[in-house]
């Protein structure tokens, strides 16, 4: 990679240099090769798609990982032995997306965490008190450093995180997407003291999802892509295209699913049947999600409205934090909120109660399989069939097992769950194969909705082809609608519309297929970009 | 499934489809002997203690001592099983001991007369069956309700409950002994059918029960879910609080009927039956040496009961062998040891973790 940012005036050595890193984790190569440099004084923006290598990058630069090669350097002195994280903290201080502090501590206990100043080998409790507050008054943070950090806002914790890495004499600061989490006005001084810090001459790699914040704070930017690192430029040369452009890969106008080869037959017949067609045989929805707000751990989803028809498949895309899981998971019945309404078929959602939502007709594939999607020491005809034990039971409640394996046989061949019988535990299995388990126990209450959460995710490439396609023909089969909650774009090829969630809220919405990548990444981003692709 | 040309799908589905197919004919046979070796695990030691017995002993293998061991741990059995249950879907309960002195405490106290330091209400015998049953519901609805609904660790909640009830039960009596229980009260516990005791056939009975429930009945299945994957089973649409309030009541009721069989094999109740023996560790020991993973969602009724006929035998052999009465604990102890890491290297990883 050739570098182009040198900067305006190369004071002396880069404050942080990453030469040639690779990283592999099992059969996945992380990093390929990542030359990255950190100027004193200089704010440099790093870029990149879920799963690009940026959060690898970080642990690598921040000592947490060894890489596999290359050389990590600070200053033009080598980088300490892995694990020696004292050291490493005074060279690099991360700030990461979630909050570091001990909250029990106070502010000045957190600033000097680990590292308390010692007097006749006692903590120096005064002298902590004094040069915390001087490390304040210094950068013009004002906190009390007397107040445990419980009682901090999430943007004063943050300063906490800067004021602890400021007070090592750290002047290499990364900080891993740091306004995920605040708000506007946060994010502003947030800006206000990054600015800061480069004037001083601190070093400062800047992780974020939104490209705006990269136009408006970073002198530099790179953009890594799977686990390359693509372009390095100034910012000032660069418009917001060539950056999505530079993340993506291909050329503009590339279009979902284009790279894979999946059709379910009939999408075009559906969609103008029972989907968006204007007609007036407009079934009533199936979901209603009507100005429903929550504030969940996930992200917060703020009044998003959405309607879902039978047989239509509707995706929810967005970045992570985006509220798209947190939406997902409340339309399924797993998560309460707070305001508004969810109606399934007209009947109103009791907010949290999954299993009311499964009688109403709600099948459910979460997000984290080995959490929510099966129970791993039972067997895999039990777990397809948990949804319906109901049905299964006679009149005293017993289940025949013969009768269990005959409910679970249809979907282990519909879906070609792979196990040595369907009494193995589900434990055993591939991921593959338990992600079909978890979907199999979804479909198998034959639902009125399926709510899907990135339902690929984690699974090997034929698989994920059979998922979709199958999510896809039980629509076209029992008219139950597909709520579609993913980051992987590629799962968007099954969708009849697309809807896009920035920061919680609805965002827009792609109404007809095929959806632009580049369109609906950018989106995602919080930037609007009709492409040829029809948008709204 | 219906055909769909067009879905590469389709032919992957093609490729895996004998290996689905053989899956689903086959019926792993080896899967089904694995997981019989795994619930028998315990059988080998069994067979074991028996021949030591009889070799120690000559008395040992008579129908009397046999019938004997029975009655001894019918009620450790009844509580085992309640326990268990408590176990597999993920939580733990010390108060089972305080359960198991104070529901028989408070019937035989209502039932008594004032001279067997009863409260002289002359409750009727078979009502005061009702009331053990409805003193073990209260006290697992407490707990339950703390627990599940108020999500308090089980842990603490149990042990305060324990000394909650030891408290009371010792308070009621005053310290006292309560004697003269009528024989439909103790019939349970003391009674013979030829020469196999009530006790034992009502544990087997409850044993065989649960069992068949925890394998065959959808609420069974629905306890090995919740304690093998709480989120996963809730995620299925489990109702994972009811089960869990369920079980903790359940658990307790059981414990009160333990309590019950020994009130009826000593014919009467001392103020600190249960922790005076502390029953709470033999419980604990037979259900894990068995096979019931304290971590949730692993074990089954063949282990449990193969854990407390091992304790009751290693018991009875160490009384057989004139064992010296200042050293029984210390043996007693050694021995639960010594089967924990038996159990571990016959059931596999899985077990006594």
């Amino acid at each position: 990679m050739t570098e182009t940012a040198t900067p305006a005036a190369p004071a002396a050595a880069p404050a942080a240099e990453a030469a040639g890193i690779y990283k592999q984790f099992g059969s996945t190569l992380a990093l390929r090769g990542v030359d990255l440099t950190l100027w004193p004084g200089r704010c440099l923006g790093l870029v990149g798609r879920n799963g690009a290598g940026k959060s690898t990058l970080v642990s690598i630069l921040s000592g947490i990982y060894p890489a596999d090669s290359g050389a990590v350097r600070f200053d033009g002195q080598p980088a300490p032995a892995h694990g020696d994280t004292g050291v490493w903290r005074r060279r690099i201080a991360t700030v990461f997306q979630h909050s570091m502090v001990v909250p029990e501590l106070t502010v000045a206990e957190n600033v000097f965490l680990g590292r308390q100043p010692l007097r006749a080998g006692r903590v120096d409790w005064r002298g902590m008190r004094a040069q915390a507050a001087q490390v304040m008054a210094e950068w013009g943070f004002a906190i009390d450093v007397r107040l445990p950090c419980a009682d901090l806002t999430v943007e004063q914790r943050q300063i906490v995180e800067i004021a602890r890495a400021l007070a090592a004499g750290t002047r290499c600061l990364l900080l891993d997407e740091p306004t995920a989490t605040l708000e506007r006005g946060a994010i502003e001084r947030l800006f206000a003291r990054v600015r800061q810090l480069a004037a001083s001459g601190v070093a400062v790699l800047y992780i974020s999802h939104h490209l705006e914040e990269v136009f408006e704070i970073c002198q530099d930017v790179a953009v890594l892509r799977d686990g390359e690192l693509v372009l390095t430029s100034p910012v000032p040369q660069l418009t917001k295209d060539d950056l999505v452009t530079a993340m993506i890969g291909a050329g503009p106008g590339t279009e979902v699913g284009a790279s894979t080869q999946y059709d379910t037959g009939t999408r075009t017949e559906t969609g103008k049947s029972t989907g968006n067609g204007a007609g007036p045989a407009r079934a009533a929805p199936c979901l209603v999600v009507d100005d429903v707000s929550a504030e969940l751990p996930g992200g917060r989803v703020s009044s998003v409205s959405l309607d879902v028809r039978p047989g239509e498949r509707v995706g929810l895309t967005g970045l992570l934090s985006a509220g798209v899981s947190s939406l997902a998971r409340i339309a399924a019945g797993a998560e309460p909120y707070t305001a508004g309404q969810v109606l399934v078929d007209g009947q109103r959602l009791v907010p949290g109660r999954r299993d009311l939502a499964l009688r109403l007709g709600v099948g459910y594939i979460p997000e984290d399989r080995q959490r929510d999607g099966f129970v791993a020491p039972l067997g895999v005809a039990e777990n397809a069939t948990m949804t319906i034990t109901d049905w299964l039971a006679s009149m005293l409640g017993f289940i025949r097992p013969r009768a269990r394996a005959a409910a679970a046989a249809p979907f282990a061949r519909g879906l070609s769950i792979i196990s040595a019988g369907l009494g193995q535990p589900v434990a055993e299995l591939s991921g593959g194969n338990q992600q079909k388990v978890t979907v199999a126990r979804a479909l198998a209450r034959k639902p009125r909705l399926i709510v899907a959460i990135t339902p690929t995710r984690g699974v090997d490439v034929a698989s994920k082809a059979l998922l979709l396609a199958e999510l896809a023909a039980v629509t076209e089969r029992t008219g139950a609608g597909l709520l579609l909650a993913t980051d992987e774009l590629d799962d968007l090829v099954i969708c009849d519309r697309v809807i896009v969630l920035l920061r919680g809220e609805r965002f827009t919405e792609f109404a007809e297929p095929p959806f632009d990548r580049e369109a609906l990444i950018a989106a995602g981003e919080g930037i609007l970009r009709p492409a040829k692709g029809d948008t709204s | 499934m219906s055909d769909r040309p067009d879905a590469t799908g389709t032919t992957v589905a093609d490729r895996g489809r004998a290996a689905v197919e053989a899956a689903l004919q086959g019926r792993s046979r080896s899967a089904a002997a694995i997981s019989l070796i795994r619930e028998a695990a315990l059988l080998p030691v069994l067979v074991i203690l028996l021949i030591v017995g009889a070799f120690l002993n000559s008395a040992f293998l008579t129908v009397s001592n046999i019938s004997g061991i029975g009655q001894q741990i019918s009620a450790l059995g009844v509580v085992v099983v309640g326990e268990s249950l408590i176990l597999l879907i993920g939580g733990m309960d010390l108060s089972l001991e305080g359960t198991y002195g104070l529901a028989p405490m408070v019937a035989a106290w209502l039932i008594v007369p004032v001279s067997a330091f009863g409260s002289g209400t002359k409750l009727n015998p078979f009502l005061g069956i009702l009331i053990v049953l409805a003193v073990g519901a209260a006290v697992g609805l407490v707990n339950g309700l703390l627990i599940v609904r108020g999500r308090l660790n089980g842990f603490i909640v149990t042990l305060g409950m324990t000394i909650v009830l030891a408290g009371l039960q010792e308070g009621i009596v005053k310290g006292n002994t309560l004697f003269n229980l009528p024989s439909a009260f103790t019939y349970l516990g003391a009674a013979y059918i030829g020469k196999v005791p009530v006790s034992l056939i009502v544990t087997a009975i409850i044993f065989v029960a649960t069992g068949l429930f925890l394998r065959y009945h959808r609420v069974g299945r629905a306890i090995y879910a919740v304690g093998g994957n709480r989120e996963a089973a809730r995620a299925a649409g489990i109702k994972v609080d009811r089960v869990r309030l369920g079980v903790y009541v359940a658990g307790s009721m059981l414990a009160a009927v333990g309590g019950l069989m020994e009130a009826g094999r000593v014919s009467a109740v001392t103020g600190q039956q249960g922790y005076q023996e502390g029953i709470i560790f033999a419980v604990f020991a037979a259900a894990v040496i068995g096979g019931v993973s304290l971590q949730g969602g692993r074990g089954n009724m063949v282990g449990a009961a193969s854990g407390v006929i091992l304790l009751g035998l290693v018991q009875n052999i160490l009384d057989l062998a004139n064992a010296p009465n200042y050293w029984i604990e210390a043996i007693d102890g050694a021995v639960i040891l010594v089967a924990l890491v038996l159990a571990r290297l016959i059931g596999g990883e899985a077990t006594a973790e």
